[in-house]
């Protein structure tokens, strides 16, 4: 058996996760998730402007913190911290830690090679539009293919301590020590499923021991401890998901389903680079307190096709927002909305779209959410997207004059006009798995 | 005797670009026909009226107890494009919790 935990579900996830889960209890393998589609862009701009960078930034100042446990208990970290800069992380890791075996993944990364792979026919197109690559193709941030877990668990077969991805899947993390630890091969789909799903059940770290959780979580206890999550694998790929006793939070079938129907689309068609795994064929019971097991998992054989996530420059948008107070606080609001709307047409601005919600009303549950008569205050929050900075810039400053030329009771302004963002979009595409030459090296 | 799906079910939900997924679980084997005859995609995209634009879908898992519901063109374009303030659709699981059915008992 081998324990493997997840103390890091996003970049931004509890600083403290990870270093509670390597000091209150044994684990053999720690996974950290860093990776969301929309942190690719922003780690490919840090890069651009300093060649240094282009990784999650928080990873070598935490595997400093840990270096010595890690080497004390021989815990081997797995993450995909690396972003579009893997190598510059380790190299950063090891100038913190320099003491532990450091590994990375490499050819993910196909931001320099989309030129050479439209000239050979790929053609890269919208997996959900079908538009072909060429129409956004100057404005191109990041391009990564998603890859498995088999280099990972080449990189923990060459003794690493930390293994450095960059775009790997989530579920990568988890299968990885599982495939290294007990030689699963690459056919042997049922188990690779298997790996799969327990990666998907604890690489949101704290979401399958509580938190986020709808079934009775008043009842949760002590959730300012949650303890994350830790999967206790075995070769024949079943698997008890836990957490280190005395920690707060609850694992329970109820809270595990519940993570189990998370951004699940298909559930007998979960796709990733290593298998098909089948979310009909597991077999789940509850086995003790906070400790469920899961079973049977099935699988099928894996695409002839990588995952390309490709992101690039769309526009820009602002959102800003205003309160209104009781009494016709809802109606002073639609007015306020109206006037907007009106002076933005005198100034004669176009935008993709304007979209306006009123916070306290309905902004969450649209027409599900029943009426409620006169609300203490309503919250007007109004947006804007659109391709011409210019606009969504003139439009921030169209909010806060209200608050002295519009209905009354106009407050919660305090912040003053709202920032105008750049939008990063994402272009979905498929690359046959051959065009993709993963590649790991040592870090010395 | 009608009763809102909260009493027999609980869910989640998150998204995949601009569809949002929504899982709802039977705290009760007996529920499960229940949550089968009731909630179906018809009565869930009537729930969320002009909230979803677009198809949806509805798979089953009778392992978990549980429906996998795919609501498509829900989140104003998605992530990083939606201007909403939940455009990760982390609250869609909440709405149809809302949503009234017929009970057996």
């Amino acid at each position: 058996m081998i324990r493997i935990a997840n103390g890091q579900g996003f970049w931004g996830d509890w600083l403290e996760a990870p270093v509670r889960l390597i000091e209150q209890g044994p684990i053999d393998y720690l996974a950290l998730d860093y990776l969301a589609e929309i942190t690719m862009s922003i780690v490919q701009k840090q890069k651009q402007a300093d060649p240094n960078l282009g990784y999650a930034r928080d990873f070598p100042p935490l595997i400093g913190r840990i270096a010595d446990r890690i080497r004390e208990r021989r815990v081997k970290v797995v993450a995909n911290a690396g972003g579009v800069n893997p190598i510059a992380c380790a190299r950063e890791v090891r100038s913190l830690a320099p003491h532990l075996k450091v590994a990375v993944v490499l050819g993910d990364d196909l931001f320099h090679s989309l030129d050479s792979l439209l000239g050979k026919g790929h053609s890269l197109s919208n997996m959900e539009t079908g538009q072909p690559l060429a129409a956004i193709r100057d404005r191109i941030l990041s391009a990564n293919a998603y890859i498995g877990a088999f280099p990972l668990a080449e990189a923990l077969s060459r003794g690493a301590d930390v293994v450095i991805a960059g775009r790997c899947t989530d579920t990568a993390l988890t299968l990885a020590p599982m495939i290294h630890a007990f030689r699963w091969r690459p056919d042997q789909w049922n188990l690779l499923a298997a790996g799969t799903i327990a990666g998907h059940i604890i690489e949101c770290g704290a979401q399958c021991t509580g938190g986020n959780c709808q079934a009775g979580w008043q009842s949760i206890p002590d959730m300012a401890n949650i303890g994350y999550p830790i999967v206790e694998a075995e070769p024949d790929g079943s698997f008890h998901v836990t957490k280190h006793p005395g920690t707060g939070g609850r694992v329970n079938t109820g809270v595990v389903k519940e993570q189990l129907l998370y951004e699940l689309g298909d559930p007998r068609n979960y796709i990733t680079p290593d298998c098909v795994a089948d979310f009909t064929s597991i077999r789940i019971s509850d086995a003790g307190p906070d400790r469920v097991r899961v079973h049977g998992i099935q699988g099928g054989p894996r695409p002839p096709s990588l995952k390309v996530s490709i992101s690039y420059s769309w526009g820009y948008k602002a959102i800003g927002s205003l309160v209104y107070s009781w009494p016709d606080a809802l109606e002073k609001a639609r007015a306020a909305d109206r006037i907007v709307r009106r002076r933005l047409d005198q100034l004669d601005l176009r935008f993709d779209e304007i979209h306006t919600e009123f916070l306290g009303v309905n902004a969450c549950h649209g027409p599900a959410a029943p009426p409620s008569p006169d609300p203490p205050e309503v919250q007007l929050r109004i947006g804007v997207r659109g391709m011409e900075r210019k606009a969504v810039d003139r439009f921030t400053r169209e909010l806060v004059p209200l608050v002295l030329n519009g209905p009354p009771t106009a407050t919660g302004f305090g912040d003053g006009r709202p920032p105008v963002r750049e939008v990063v979009a994402y272009w979905p595409a498929l690359l046959p798995r051959e065009e993709v030459a993963t590649r790991v090296e040592v870090i010395e | 005797m009608k009763a809102p799906l909260s009493q027999i079910a609980h869910t989640r939900s998150g998204d995949k670009g601009d569809t949002v997924n929504i899982g709802v679980i039977a705290y009760h084997p007996e529920d499960y026909p229940v949550l089968l005859r009731e909630v179906t995609p018809d009565r869930v995209k009537a729930h969320f009226g002009d909230l979803v634009k677009g198809e949806v879908i509805r798979y089953e898992l009778p392992n978990l107890l549980a429906l996998n519901f795919l609501l498509h063109e829900a989140l104003g374009g998605g992530g990083t494009l939606s201007l909403r303030i939940d455009a990760q659709g982390k609250t869609f699981g909440a709405a149809l919790l809302r949503m009234e059915i017929e009970l057996d008992r």
